[in-house]
């Protein structure tokens, strides 16, 4: 087991083509490269942003073409930090299968950074919120405004000397999204923010000619709650029942990926037992996201038996997980280094209960919608997105799989043991609504086979690290022990002291690739917490894919996109 | 690494009338199955409740000692540990040697407590634990901040059961006290309300 204190970020002269290649096109704009905990980070100057941008992008031997995270980090009067702000890009190579962070540092006088959304179309609404959370102002971005505050909000609330108790009184709603053209006669329509069509409280308004969409502008932000702030406040610990909360109908894939990045700071893996019950429960979980995903989109355009028949199967795994951890919802299961506690003795008779639950309801669903010409003329051919826009998008999971690029971060990075088990990755064709039902519906089959293979050779053993600086010592021990119990007063009152350095650690959520870049300073609480949410990326394309098409037809994409409130306000 | 097996989707669809058919069969079925053979998935709520499990993360309890005093010793170590900043504890003198304090308050807010269970796993006494009872209704905010009292009822524990717990019942207390002084002498520690 790898020790919580081995001394981060030694220099590394770094091998990888990445750097070369950067090193080539910029020469000594490029400030400085760190390889710590098998994640490469490079700093460029502010000159050279737009253009390593460019390069990771369009250059043959890289490929980096899948925009995943644009952030900022507030390093205030931090030493070692000449600058104040500094953002950081993570992009992914699928060809090579390589992630990229770039870091560019930018100085609180002049707090400015040229736009790349040319580059990357996902970075507009990531530049958006940076913005409006940090105050760095983009040059040459399209729409520079609030994105996840309000219009009316004074401050930017992730600069570390916002003060956190300070309330706004906020009550304009922005009645203009679009700019209506002088004189024309087309309406207006609000979708949303409170719309039966709308799943979770976000608002879209279209420039209608007739029945067709002319123009159309996402507002989102109504749950914002600044989950990154909180976190920012709290200890690793406590960060747990926050990450339950944002994509909440796959709660426990949220714990899951979270407790994997701070073991991945920590150099502390999980023992196999719980890895292979976190697995079980997120592929559970993803069956559920699913189901409710598929479900909901069919009542939007009509259908609403589906709905009510994948019910059943939900209602016999959230028993099953409410037996292993006392919530249905909001689990708080995962604890860093491993699990809260043991599952039941009976939890594989219940889970091979909620497995065949789970295929009856599947194969009832799949005969009321699959082949059936009614369902399949409404998504045929609707809200088709190419390959090659998705990956600028940012798109991940099964909405990038329909598009038919095959990336699948248990594939192709597996954790938590995913190697083990044998399940194939299903990809669309065209890239349409249907293409994006169908990978959902294959990829709810690819799960029960891996389930069924991970309780058949489910490891005996503990199921949270011994590791005494991060996991409570067990209750017994607390009760008689004079050294376990002042360690249990200890980790408790100071949390867990992570090494200084960052790690992105990133896991297959169900709407997709999950990120968590964590930045440490060697506190007891996460200095900065950047969530990669994968519906924020997915919906930011929303109003540009609905454009030129029917009202009807917007109605049927934004189901299929399974955007979460939860997940995109955070 | 295993290797990647990618599948194609399959994207034909039945023409006609057939698909039509065999969907109005499995509504037909789901219904019989619901009305006829007992296969329900839906519960006769409120006059038939869910049964949960004993991990239950419901409403908290303090457990007592024997003569009836609260097993709490106002450790603060709870209340350190709540991510949701909702558990208020004022601490007291007892006169026994081997228990020092207990609280004089104990409140916990339950509009902001997210039931997380992190109190118990953070108590060293085991005297703070979740019952079942989910179904909390108030018309003040006042009313759903809960006090000592109410912690210490024992008529709901009997109504819906115990949920979230330790599961060890061996507490030897003159551990605690030893501990806590080393905490103080060896790191510097004294627990007390977390300030916010």
């Amino acid at each position: 087991m790898a020790s919580v204190l081995e001394t981060p970020q030694a220099p590394a002269a770094s091998t990888s083509p990445t750097v070369r290649i950067l090193r080539e096109k910029l020469g000594d704009q490029v400030l400085r490269v760190d390889e710590w905990r098998g994640d490469l980070a490079v700093t460029v100057s502010r000159k050279a942003w737009v253009e390593a941008a460019r390069t990771l992008s369009f250059h043959p031997e890289l490929d980096y073409k899948l925009f995943l995270d644009l952030c900022g980090v507030d390093w205030l009067d931090r030493d070692g930090h000449d600058d104040r702000f500094e953002v950081a890009l993570h992009v992914y190579s699928v060809s090579h299968k390589h992630h990229v962070r770039l870091k560019v540092p930018i100085p609180e006088s002049d707090a400015t950074l040229d736009t790349i959304v040319g580059v990357y179309k996902g970075a507009n609404w990531f530049e958006r919120e940076t913005w409006d959370l940090y105050g760095i102002v983009f040059n040459g971005h399209p729409n520079l405004s609030r994105l996840l505050t309000h219009d009316s909000f004074v401050g930017h609330p992730m600069r570390k000397d916002y003060e956190t108790p300070k309330r706004h009184l906020l009550k304009e709603a922005k009645q203009w999204l679009l700019k209506v053209p002088e004189g024309s006669e087309h309406m207006i329509v609000n979708i949303g923010p409170s719309h039966p069509a709308m799943h979770g409280a976000f608002r879209v308004q279209a420039l209608m000619d007739g029945e067709t969409i002319q123009d159309a502008e996402a507002e989102i932000g109504y749950m914002h709650r600044n989950f990154e702030k909180m976190a920012e406040e709290r200890t690793y610990w406590q960060v747990i029942p926050y990450t339950d909360r944002l994509n909440y109908c796959s709660a426990f894939m949220n714990g899951h990926g979270y407790a994997l990045a701070v073991e991945k700071l920590l150099g502390v893996p999980a023992p196999p037992r719980a890895e292979a019950i976190r697995v079980i429960l997120s592929e559970f979980s993803r069956i559920m996201d699913h189901f409710i995903c598929i479900g909901a989109n069919v009542v939007d355009l009509g259908a609403i038996t589906p709905f009510f028949v994948v019910f059943r199967a939900r209602e016999a795994i959230y028993d099953l997980i409410e037996a292993c951890c006392g919530a249905r919802l909001t689990v708080s299961y995962v604890r860093i280094g491993g699990l809260a506690q043991d599952v039941p003795d009976d939890f594989e008779a219940r889970a091979r209960t909620a497995i065949a639950s789970v295929r009856d309801v599947t194969s009832q669903m799949e005969k009321l919608l699959t082949r059936n010409p009614i369902f399949a003329n409404r998504f045929k051919d609707v809200g088709v997105m190419s390959a090659e826009d998705a990956l600028s998008w940012g798109w991940v999971g099964p909405c990038l799989r329909g598009s038919g690029v095959a990336y699948d971060v248990r594939k192709d990075h597996p954790y938590s043991g995913y190697e083990q088990y044998d399940f194939d990755v299903p990809v669309g064709t065209v890239g349409d609504c249907y293409d994006r039902y169908l990978v959902r519906v294959e990829e709810i089959h690819q799960s029960v086979r891996i389930i069924e293979q991970a309780l058949a050779k489910l490891p005996k053993g503990p199921v949270i690290t011994d590791d005494k600086k991060v996991a409570l010592p067990p209750k017994s021990e607390v009760y008689s022990n004079i050294e376990a119990l002042m360690n249990h007063f200890k980790l408790v009152y100071e949390g867990i002291l992570p090494p200084a350095g960052e790690v992105y650690g990133y896991t297959e959520g169900a709407n997709g690739e999950l990120g968590f870049y964590i930045v440490s300073d060697g506190g007891k609480f996460p200095y900065r917490l950047k969530v990669r949410p994968p519906c924020f990326a997915i919906y930011a394309a929303f109003s540009e894919m609905i454009k030129g098409g029917l009202l009807a037809d917007a109605v049927a994409i934004i189901g299929g996109l399974n955007v979460i409130a939860g997940e995109l306000d955070r | 690494m295993a290797t990647v097996n990618v599948v194609r989707v399959e994207r034909n669809t039945h023409p006609g009338i057939y698909p039509i058919l065999l969907g109005l069969k499995i509504t037909f079925m789901n219904m019989i199955r619901t009305l006829f053979m007992g296969q329900s998935a839906t519960i006769q709520f409120p006059e038939q409740k869910r049964v949960s499990s004993g991990r239950y993360r419901g409403i908290h309890l303090l457990t007592a000692r024997e003569d009836g005093t609260p097993k709490c010793v106002a450790c603060y170590m709870c209340a350190t540990a709540c991510p949701a900043e909702c558990i208020y504890i004022e601490a007291g003198e007892r006169p026994e040697k081997s228990i020092e304090k207990y609280p004089t308050r104990f409140e916990i807010d339950l509009l902001r407590c997210v039931y997380c269970g992190f109190c118990v796993d953070a108590c060293p006494e085991e005297a703070i634990m979740m019952s079942r009872e989910n179904d909390l209704v108030g018309t003040t905010r006042a009313e759903l901040i809960i006090d000592r009292d109410r912690l210490m009822e024992r008529g709901k524990l009997a109504e819906y059961g115990p949920g979230y717990r330790p599961t060890d019942h061996d507490v030897r207390r003159p551990v605690r006290i030893a501990a806590l002084e080393r905490l103080k002498k060896e790191h510097g520690i004294v627990p007390g309300m977390p300030h916010r």
